[in-house]
């Protein structure tokens, strides 16, 4: 009360504004993940719901093989597709910012238009294209580069390029935001210092866009772990990621704590995946040179 | 220095190219007489009037309408009020509450669905559109709250000075001053979280209810059970709206980015 009648500085009105955002995160944000963790300690209880006993069998059930090489699966899948990503990425949003402002925007708006359409537009796309005699394998025959059906739908393959395709654009945002900032003419300058183009790209280019590059791998790396439905759609019931097990759980097993104890697991996963690229841009930050 | 740029941008166009493929397909086979989308039987519209003709698709349709703008309605509130009060105060849970209302969209879309599910069961919000305008609210908050955040840092703070100085009340500044200049991020913000509302299938699945069906979901359920070119005459539609948006969006962010980059240029 005291400090209120102080004036402005100690705790203006004006941050009363903030209450609803407070409330609203407490409740519907802090509340359920604070009730995920206490979940993935309860006991399951016969065909619906949970009992409250603790136990430690959800994060121990997750360490059976079965579940093991679903994680494994999903960090590989979202590893390989991170690659490609990045090395159609990287390329993409750097050209992008040496575009003349005027092609930069039409640029800017050819990929927009992509991403704001619905994914679920794109993936059925996708399946046209995959499907068994559909529009890539007519074209691979006609072109007589194979011989019969390549039946891609429903396939490994598909579920990468259904991936790389959703989060290409989150790739592109992040590496051209850090290379629109990059000063070309240090570029320059390193090439009339006699550096190769090779090398002043390496040690100037690349090194001031590493940042983008780094949130480009974190943006895609992380959800892709959970794009269940992709997995679902283009893979079938053969790819079977932890996003595909966690919906599994939920809706048909209903085995809620361990649902709840895979999410944990995820979750872990992710914040380590943030707190490494904290510590490598951090680390980066600091170096400056080599 | 001509041929130097060439080949970046065929490779710029390629990649683009290559982005619309899909796209463009869909809505080619949406003219397909034949109901097989690997045979093309000649031209129609048949599955544009047989759309016509789906209640339910229209009921979906009107509810993801509905959700979507409720939900980056409240998120509009909520996160420029927050980003505003938060831009005034500094104090020590400040940072924990900032890190936590950005959340939603850092985590992994799977996890929210979860707690969700989980949480909404535990208090007893039943599943359907109350729930669904709750979860999406709570994800369509980061998306207004970062784009005020940043654009209030970037605010010249000497504008609202002067205007109070001059005797204005802080809600006639905030009303005349700093709402006005910030709109263009709470616009921009809030058609961010739109765009994610209506796409969005993972975190609808777990809170939707038995009766209540958004066009996401329709379309995820028939996409894995088995499509009509219904669904391809559908998404045309909704890529013509998506061209719409964007070209608003373009529209309006013509404005202020125009003369933005004049004065930085000149």
């Amino acid at each position: 009360m005291e400090e209120k009648k102080g004036g402005r500085r100690s705790f203006p009105k004006a941050a009363l504004t903030m209450a609803p955002l407070y409330l609203f995160t407490l409740v519907f944000v802090a509340g359920p993940l604070v009730y995920m963790f206490v979940l993935s300690f309860l006991t399951r209880a016969e065909s619906w719901g949970v009992v409250g006993e603790f136990t430690l069998q959800n994060y121990a059930d997750i360490f059976e093989p079965v579940y093991l090489e679903t994680f494994w699966e999903s960090i590989k899948l979202a590893l390989l597709s991170t690659v490609i990503i990045a090395a159609v990425g990287y390329p993409f949003g750097y050209f992008m910012a040496k575009l003349p402002p005027k092609w930069k925007k039409r640029a800017m708006l050819l990929l927009m238009i992509p991403f704001w359409t619905s994914s679920l537009i794109r993936l059925y796309g996708w399946i046209i294209i995959f499907r068994a005699n559909g529009v890539l394998d007519s074209a691979l025959m006609g072109l007589r580069v194979t011989q019969e059906p390549l039946k891609l739908l429903y396939t490994y393959p598909a579920v990468v390029v259904g991936m790389v395709y959703a989060l290409l654009p989150f790739m592109i945002f992040s590496v051209y935001s850090s290379a629109e900032k990059l000063d070309f003419s240090l570029v320059e300058a390193a090439r009339d210092l006699g550096a190769s183009p090779l090398r002043a790209f390496l040690t100037v280019s690349f090194k001031l866009t590493l940042p983008g590059l780094l949130s480009g791998v974190v943006l895609t790396f992380v959800p892709s772990m959970g794009l269940f439905f992709i997995a679902d759609i283009l893979g079938g019931n053969k790819v079977v990621l932890v996003g595909n097990l966690i919906q599994e759980q939920l809706m048909k097993t209903h085995n809620w704590p361990f649902a709840a104890a895979l999410s944990v697991a995820l979750l872990l996963l992710t914040t380590l995946i943030l707190f490494l690229y904290r510590k490598i841009s951090g680390v980066k930050d600091l170096e400056g040179l080599v | 220095m001509k041929n130097k740029t060439k080949l970046p941008n065929v490779y710029l166009g390629v990649i683009l190219a290559l982005m619309y493929v899909p796209i463009l397909l869909v809505i080619l086979y949406s003219f397909n007489e034949s109901k097989i989308s690997s045979v093309w039987a000649g031209f129609s519209l048949k599955w544009y009037e047989e759309l016509f003709r789906d209640k339910a698709m229209f009921q979906a349709l009107g509810n993801t309408l509905f959700l979507g703008v409720v939900s980056s309605l409240s998120a509009g509130v909520i996160g420029t009020l927050g980003a505003y009060g938060m831009s005034k105060v500094n104090f020590r849970s400040k940072g924990a509450v900032e890190y936590l209302s950005t959340l939603p969209i850092m985590i992994p879309e799977i996890i929210l669905g979860m707690v969700f599910m989980a949480f909404f069961s535990l208090i007893g919000i039943p599943f359907g559109m109350g729930a669904l305008i709750l979860a999406h609210t709570a994800f369509c908050i980061p998306y207004v709250f970062m784009l005020v955040k940043a654009r209030l840092v970037g605010m010249d703070k000497t504008l609202s000075e002067a205007a109070l100085d001059l005797g204005a009340s802080p809600v006639r500044v905030f009303f005349d001053i700093t709402l006005p200049l910030t709109m263009p991020a709470i616009v921009s913000g809030m058609l961010l979280a739109f765009a994610m509302s209506i796409d969005d299938v993972i975190i609808s699945v777990f809170v939707t209810g038995p009766e209540v069906n958004t066009l996401p979901i329709k379309i995820y359920t028939q996409l894995k059970t088995g499509v009509t070119p219904e669904i391809n005459a559908l998404c045309t539609l909704l890529f013509l709206a998506t061209l719409l948006l964007c070209g608003l969006a373009a529209w309006l962010g013509r404005g202020p980015k125009k003369t933005k980059k004049d004065v930085t240029a000149k």
